[in-house]
């Protein structure tokens, strides 16, 4: 129920710089994902809320109170680690009864407890079976009932899906968020995988070599990336080198390498830079031979790919840079290879990024 | 290469040591005649089982909290204390014995501080003789067990609500149960097999081991047959009794469970932090320091002493008693390297062979606990029932005996540490190499090699050590030949005998003979520290 607040935290290991002065508060009732790429800190971040290690500088909210000195067992949280963590010498039963019996409720009451967060787990068979005889799906679901159990205010869920087959983790991931809205409860769950983080979060915080490039809902993040390392790593983009003709307010004549010149609105560049245009795969309009919309690319099929539901083609471009373009497989005609094209899109669902300092390949390397 | 390997270790190893006492069933009625002696044999046993038990329990009670601080704690001196904790073990326990005698017992120690000695020869020098070397054994055991831990079980439970010393209660020692097991087995083990030092500190006590020595002074060529029957029927109590336990151990341990009915949060709680904690781990140190190290080194005095004195001179020149002394240093090490090279290549194959399962899992399995076995019986017992073995079958020089007893002792610490440094090799890496094209044995020295010859390296060095130390298997089955423990025994022996005069040595000689045996052995712990560097490279 609490929101969790950090505040210019850092933490390091031996050289490396896990943490590098990170503020950020997740609010009440909340469900947030720290979303990066493996080494990100990600984790790190989760460890320092829960207080399994400790910062080397920064502070640490938990509903308004510094917990920075208050050991993990009193900060009313709940973990699940990737691993679930079960304990083995104990079954299932036993697992999700642990909270309870350490904070010394009685046999009974710890017993109703068991009960009523199995019952929202959704969760009866097996209770007797020790944490080797349980399948991945079932142990999940022990390791969150035993935390909802304890008492946890905050979940804490680290990678909770990531040993999950497909099927079962996308099953899984809506029971996540809806547990937890149920209770009420403020949830931070970290993961690498973007479509996860993007289908149940509230909002979502967007990590890079220890730093929160981003912070926002699935929505904003997926529209509005700030830059370019968050357009690339949430969804897909192409991305045009190009450098700006003419600034208008916020209407941009860009050109393209190769020489080609079009629209696109964006802000935070000026006449004569060198920009990068991001252009997300399914926004444009592709016409066999010409076309009679503005803000025209030409190029050749190149490559088809079937992906179930779409159709993945790489175009080159008559400046030899290749984009991707996704078109639903079912309702659309499908475009032979070595068909010319033309592709067009809306200057106003594009992004203008200024041309990055460390060069684009570094940027949005993960 | 691997059935070789089996008969080897049946025809070599572990049937000569058991067949043996059967040589000389017969002998059996002679002390059933003599009921006086009997009992005497039966309170011996017993007293062995007694300080065993006691001793291996203090030991995992003791062990815990300095595995733990050793394990858990910040400070860059803590690595000191992790070399320090295996001094014990690497000391030959007979120049431990002698060292323990002189703090606690002897006019320069300890009891110097209080008029007279502290504590006299007898069973509680024997159990302090018994903790100070089987503790390091457990620290060892539990310090590798902390160490390949999965943390987030017990960080699971601080987040469930458990404060640190309820989680290391309710989850950490629990799903730890199989180490604590091992490591009380072993010291329990260690402590029955003891006996040259026992034998030193024991005075008129007398338990298994010295039991069988003092017989074999007084009747062995008074009345044979009743020596031989006295051993026969001490000897095959304590391996019977002894298999049993373990037996019993392996059977009821899976079964036994910590307690965790009841939870006592506000005490658990005070038992977690700082005041706690803190005292907790000053008194692991100061018991440490007190009762296993100061004890272990303190022969290092009079050695030192011995070093500005004609004793220095008269052992560099070899003469007098020093020329034995030397020799049988020579023959120790000499021993060692031999037994040391036989294990590894008697070894190795049956290692690969429980580790990989090549016969099925079931041989492997009972390979595995045959393997163990003449690690739990005790060893002069082993050696008295070897010696019967060979003696009723062919005239075998005395060295080949020596040889083979110190093999069967040895054997099951190089096969263990290798089987499990083989477990730990995944099976997929030999396959990739296979299907890269290797042959079977280029797999081997490829891949399976590379990759143990740390643990090859520490096994060897294991073996070379216990060898080194090893006295109650010696003691049985030589007559002629001296090993550096033998002497040291017997030099202390003399020296605790008043009515032997002028035999030429004083306290000061065993001292120095014990102290130049612990500086070799010194040596030989940096070369573990120094081999076993490199180890978290792979």
């Amino acid at each position: 129920m609490p929101d969790v607040r950090v505040v210019n935290l850092t933490k390091k290991f031996g050289k490396i710089v896990a943490l590098d002065n990170i503020t950020l508060e997740v609010r009440d009732k909340e469900y947030f994902a720290l979303l990066g790429p493996s080494g990100c800190g990600k984790t790190t971040l989760l460890r320092l809320i829960a207080g399994l290690i400790e910062p080397d500088s920064g502070e640490i909210y938990i509903g308004n109170k510094r917990v920075d000195d208050v050991p993990p067992e009193d900060r009313e949280i709940g973990f699940v680690f990737q691993t679930f963590a079960l304990f083995p010498h104990m079954t299932a039963w036993e697992n999700v009864n642990y909270g309870p019996r350490v904070k010394n409720f009685d046999l009974k009451e710890a017993g109703t407890i068991g009960h009523e967060v199995l019952e929202l787990v959704k969760l009866h068979e097996r209770l007797n079976a020790y944490p080797s005889e349980l399948s991945g799906g079932m142990m999940q679901r022990i390791a969150v009932a035993r935390a909802l159990a304890a008492g946890a205010k905050t979940l804490l869920l680290d990678e909770p899906l990531g040993q999950l087959d497909a099927k079962v983790r996308n099953e899984i991931r809506y029971e996540m968020r809806r547990m937890a809205k149920d209770l009420n409860l403020t949830a931070i769950h970290v993961t690498h995988d973007q479509s996860e983080a993007m289908s149940i979060s509230d909002r979502i915080a967007v990590m890079k070599k220890g730093k929160i490039v981003q912070v926002g809902t699935p929505q904003e993040l997926y529209m509005k990336p700030k830059n370019l390392f968050v357009a690339n790593f949430i969804g897909e983009s192409n991305f045009l080198e190009a450098s700006v003709a003419a600034v208008n307010g916020s209407n941009l004549e860009m050109e393209l390498r190769g020489g080609a010149k079009v629209k696109a609105v964006g802000k935070g560049v000026a006449e004569d830079e060198r920009a990068i245009l991001s252009i997300r795969p399914e926004i444009f309009v592709v016409e066999r031979g010409s076309s009679k919309n503005k803000n025209i690319l030409r190029g050749k099929i190149e490559k088809i790919t079937f992906e179930g539901t779409f159709v993945r083609y790489v175009i080159r471009l008559e400046s030899q840079d290749s984009v991707v373009v996704i078109k639903p497989s079912l309702t659309e005609k499908w475009f032979d290879v070595g068909a010319s094209v033309t592709l067009s899109f809306p200057p106003e669902k594009v992004h203008v990024f200024q041309y990055p300092e460390a060069g684009l390949t570094e940027e949005i390397s993960v | 290469m691997y059935l070789a390997a089996v008969i080897v270790f049946l025809g070599l190893i572990l049937l000569p040591p058991i067949l043996g006492i059967f040589t000389k069933w017969n002998t059996l009625q002679e002390v059933f005649d003599q009921p006086s002696l009997m009992d005497r044999a039966l309170v011996a046993v017993a007293n062995s089982f007694a300080i065993a038990l006691l001793v291996s329990a203090l030991d995992v009670l003791a062990g815990v909290p300095l595995a733990w601080l050793i394990t858990r704690g910040k400070s860059r001196w803590l690595s000191v204390l992790d070399t320090f904790a295996d001094i014990p073990f690497i000391v030959p326990t007979a120049a431990l014995g002698y060292s323990l005698l002189l703090f606690w017992n002897g006019p320069q120690g300890i009891s110097a501080l209080f008029s007279g000695s502290l504590i006299s020869t007898g069973w509680l020098l024997i159990m302090l003789l018994h903790f100070a070397f089987s503790y390091p054994i457990v620290v060892r055991v539990l310090v590798g067990a902390l160490l390949d831990y999965k943390r987030e079980y017990e960080q699971q439970s601080r987040t469930l609500g458990a404060p640190p010393f309820m989680a290391a209660r309710t989850v950490t020692f629990p799903i730890l149960k199989p180490a604590l097991i091992a490591a009380f087995i072993l010291s329990f083990a260690r402590s029955l097999s003891e006996t040259g030092a026992t034998f030193i500190v024991a005075g008129a006590f007398e338990n298994g081991p010295v039991f069988l020595q003092n017989v074999r002074n007084e009747f062995s060529v008074s009345a044979p047959a009743l020596y031989e029957g006295a051993t026969v029927f001490a000897s095959l109590l304590l391996i019977v009794i002894s298999l049993t336990i373990f037996g019993l151990i392996r059977i009821l341990g899976p079964r036994l469970r910590l307690p965790f009915d009841r939870v006592l949060p506000s005490i658990e709680r005070k038992l977690s932090y700082s005041k706690a904690a803190m005292s907790r781990n000053s008194v692991t140190i100061i018991v440490f320091v007190a009762i296993v190290l100061l004890p272990s080194l303190f022969v290092a005095l009079p050695a030192f002493q011995a070093v500005f004195t004609n004793t220095f001179t008269d052992a560099i020149s070899g003469s007098g008693v020093w020329g034995d002394y030397w020799q049988s240093l020579l023959l120790s090490y000499l021993l060692g390297a031999i037994v040391t090279l036989i294990g590894f290549i008697v070894g190795l194959p049956m290692a690969i062979l429980i580790a990989r399962k090549k016969f099925g899992k079931m041989p492997s399995t009972v390979l595995d606990i045959l393997v163990n076995v003449p690690l739990i019986v005790p060893s002069i017992a082993l050696g008295v029932s070897l010696k019967f073995f060979w003696q009723s079958f062919a005239f075998i020089p005395e060295f080949l005996l020596l040889v083979f007893a110190h093999l069967a002792i040895t054997y099951p610490y190089f096969v263990r540490s290798m089987s499990a440094a083989f477990e730990r090799i995944s099976l997929d890496m030999e396959e990739a190499a296979r299907t890269l094209g290797a042959k079977p044995f280029g797999v081997f020295r490829t891949i399976m090699l590379p990759l143990t010859k740390y643990s090859i390296l520490s096994g060897a060095i294991m073996v070379f050590t216990r060898s080194i130390s090893e006295t109650g298997a010696t003691l049985a089955v030589v007559t002629n030949l001296q090993t550096a423990p033998v002497v040291i025994v017997n030099w202390v022996k003399i020296l605790q005998n008043p009515t032997l005069v002028n035999t030429g040595i004083t306290s000061s000689v065993v001292g120095l003979g014990c102290g130049i045996l612990i500086a070799l052995s010194f040596i030989i712990l940096l070369l573990l520290r120094f081999v076993t560097r490199g180890k978290g490279r792979y």
